[in-house]
């Protein structure tokens, strides 16, 4: 559960370039994650692991190739002070957890180990011995991470055929 | 009280009859969009979902743009799929390569947007027809499948930012360097969340072109939506495009913003911004002379009519700079068509430009002109993060089209006025 720690303003192109759109498949996407801005990123990634950046991370085209990038290699969650606003829907929309905390965005350094419980928003350093209280999400918005995702939560209500 | 243009829209579509910041809803919407990059991910979503039908055949748009005239065989098979898929639920607004043109040109120009309509696209610049006095917004795949299955999309209520425009553009100013003075001002999250609406009496000397421009570039500045009240401008472009009834929303006397911000068109000066991001903006004299390799000009932001007129401009009778490779890329077969009757192909052409076929293809690094390790573009697309048009070590400084031409001219970044 190390964390892997990047600036602000991380955009989908750098998430994962255009020139690898071409090809959706999760784990292909997996494999050029960073890219171009961490080279080793994708081989040295490990399941459970944890992104921590700076403000408005996800920015740039809505390409939802970015969270299913980073869900696809086994990333727990990132945590950030602000996402931009399209990674945001997309990842509560396919059910990858984000937790916005300004101050645990600032204070957890790379490589520190780092546990975080969803139900609560608790992050805890463990390095550091550290914890802190990510905000929570709207009711509304719970109930599709809870669901699994945005199309299993409209199945459930049963509003499309 | 009061409520901004955005959130009267969305109260209509929700079907209520105010709405506030803050709150969640969802609303009916009125189109949705895709690509040939987000759609096959909307359409394996969907099947994957077990979704059968399409809420509305005549609502739907998807528009093979990014990667066409395809780029490899991994490309074709993404617009196999959504192709199939387009034909087998009868979309009736589905534009393959011949028709199709940069989907935020497109759109519009078929009259597929019209004010105080919902529009959602699994692309960002989906923004765009807020110039229209529409709320359009991008969303990712997934709300997309969501979109084309139900009709329905969830929202939070945003607050605003006004931005009041003053006075009127002088010579060799356009939208874009409105919309790169606005991001420099606030920054890439300045908009976060919010939705940013423009206001006064500077509205009315834009054009419909140059409105589009702004708007197309409002989530380079974090923000949900730009839009535009309706004038007589507006009427004069939907009118003989929008054939089905519309509505416009003004805002409130007292509507509420989170701030404001005023801009001054009288003093704008040509503006670009410097990698890798849109709000390092400088006004184009402070880096006029720095060498360039590559000019491009085009894109949802820069590809239409106008934009080919001032650029045409700008070339005629002139070359462009040995060590510059100059594309052009009218944004809709529409421009291309209006661009070669008013002579403009010909001057491009003559002045040593490369004039393609519509795509989206450079601005994203797609094809149609990547760049070396090393390389630099002046280009008048939207986004200049690193690798976004190439090699991670190439760079791309965001420019005005008359910015562009100029300095294809000039070989080196150049102010037009000069």
């Amino acid at each position: 559960m190390k964390v892997y720690k990047y600036g602000a303003n991380v955009d989908t192109d750098v998430i994962i370039p255009a020139r690898h759109l071409n090809n959706p498949d999760p784990k292909a996407l997996a494999s050029h994650c960073m890219e171009d801005i961490d080279a080793s990123f994708a081989s040295t990634v490990e399941e459970g692991d944890i992104i921590v950046a700076g403000p408005n991370f996800g920015c740039g085209s809505s390409r939802e190739h970015a969270p299913l990038a980073i869900k696809a290699c086994g990333v727990k969650c990132v945590i950030a002070p602000s996402f931009a606003r399209i990674f945001y829907r997309n990842a509560i929309n396919i059910g990858f957890p984000i937790m916005e905390c300004e101050q645990a965005a600032r204070e957890i350094n790379a490589g520190d180990q780092v546990s975080v419980d969803f139900a609560t928003g608790i992050i805890t350093d463990q390095t550091t011995g550290k914890t802190y209280q990510a905000a929570p999400f709207p009711e509304f918005i719970n109930g599709i991470i809870q669901s699994g995702g945005l199309l299993s939560s409209l199945k459930a209500r049963g509003v499309a055929k | 009280m009061g409520m901004t243009m955005t959130q009267k829209i969305l109260a209509r579509a929700a079907g209520l009859d105010s709405v506030e910041a803050g709150q969640l809803i969802e609303a009916k919407l009125d189109l949705v969009l895709g690509n040939d990059i987000t759609t096959p991910v909307a359409i394996t979503e969907f099947e994957k979902a077990g979704f059968t039908r399409v809420f509305d055949k005549d609502k739907i748009a998807i528009v093979l743009d990014h990667y066409t005239p395809c780029k490899d065989i991994k490309s074709a098979q993404l617009c196999k799929q959504a192709r199939e898929f387009a034909h087998n639920h009868s979309i009736t607004n589905f534009f393959d390569v011949g028709q199709m043109g940069v989907e935020h040109a497109l759109l519009p120009e078929k009259g597929l947007c019209a004010p105080g309509e919902v529009i959602i696209g699994a692309d960002s610049h989906t923004c765009t027809y807020g110039a229209l006095d529409a709320f359009s917004t991008g969303i990712g795949s997934t709300d997309m499948a969501a979109g084309m299955a139900t009709g329905l999309a969830w929202f939070r209520v945003p607050s605003a930012i006004k931005v009041t425009l003053k006075g009127k553009l002088q010579p060799h100013v356009s939208g874009k360097d409105v919309i790169l003075h606005l991001i420099g001002r606030i920054g890439v999250d300045g908009a976060l969340y919010k939705s940013i609406e423009f206001a006064g009496e500077g509205v009315a000397s834009l054009t419909m072109d140059d409105r589009f421009t702004i708007s197309n570039m409002a989530i380079e500045a974090g923000g949900k939506n730009g839009i535009f009240p309706v004038d007589e401008k507006t009427m004069e472009y939907i009118n003989g495009r929008v054939k089905r009834p519309c509505e416009a929303f003004q805002a409130d006397p007292d509507a509420v913003y989170d701030s404001e911000v005023v801009i001054d068109l009288d003093t704008l000066e040509p503006t670009v911004a410097m990698p890798h991001l849109p709000e390092n903006t400088r006004v184009v004299s402070e880096v006029a002379g720095l060498p360039i390799d590559q000019v491009v000009i085009g894109s949802c932001t820069n590809g239409r009519i106008q934009d080919m007129r001032i650029a045409a401009g700008i070339m005629k009778g002139k070359k462009v700079a040995a060590n510059v490779r100059c594309v052009v890329i009218p944004a809709t077969q529409e421009v291309y068509m209006q661009a070669m009757k008013e002579g403009l192909m010909e001057i491009f052409i003559q002045a040593g430009a490369a004039v393609s076929t519509p795509t989206c293809g450079p601005c994203l690094g797609g094809h149609m002109g990547c760049m070396a390790e090393g390389e630099r573009a002046v280009s008048t697309t939207n986004r200049n993060f690193v690798g976004r048009m190439g090699h991670v070590e190439s760079e791309i400084i965001l420019a005005s089209p008359a910015v562009a031409a100029a300095s294809a001219i000039a070989g080196c970044v150049a102010d037009p006025r000069a």
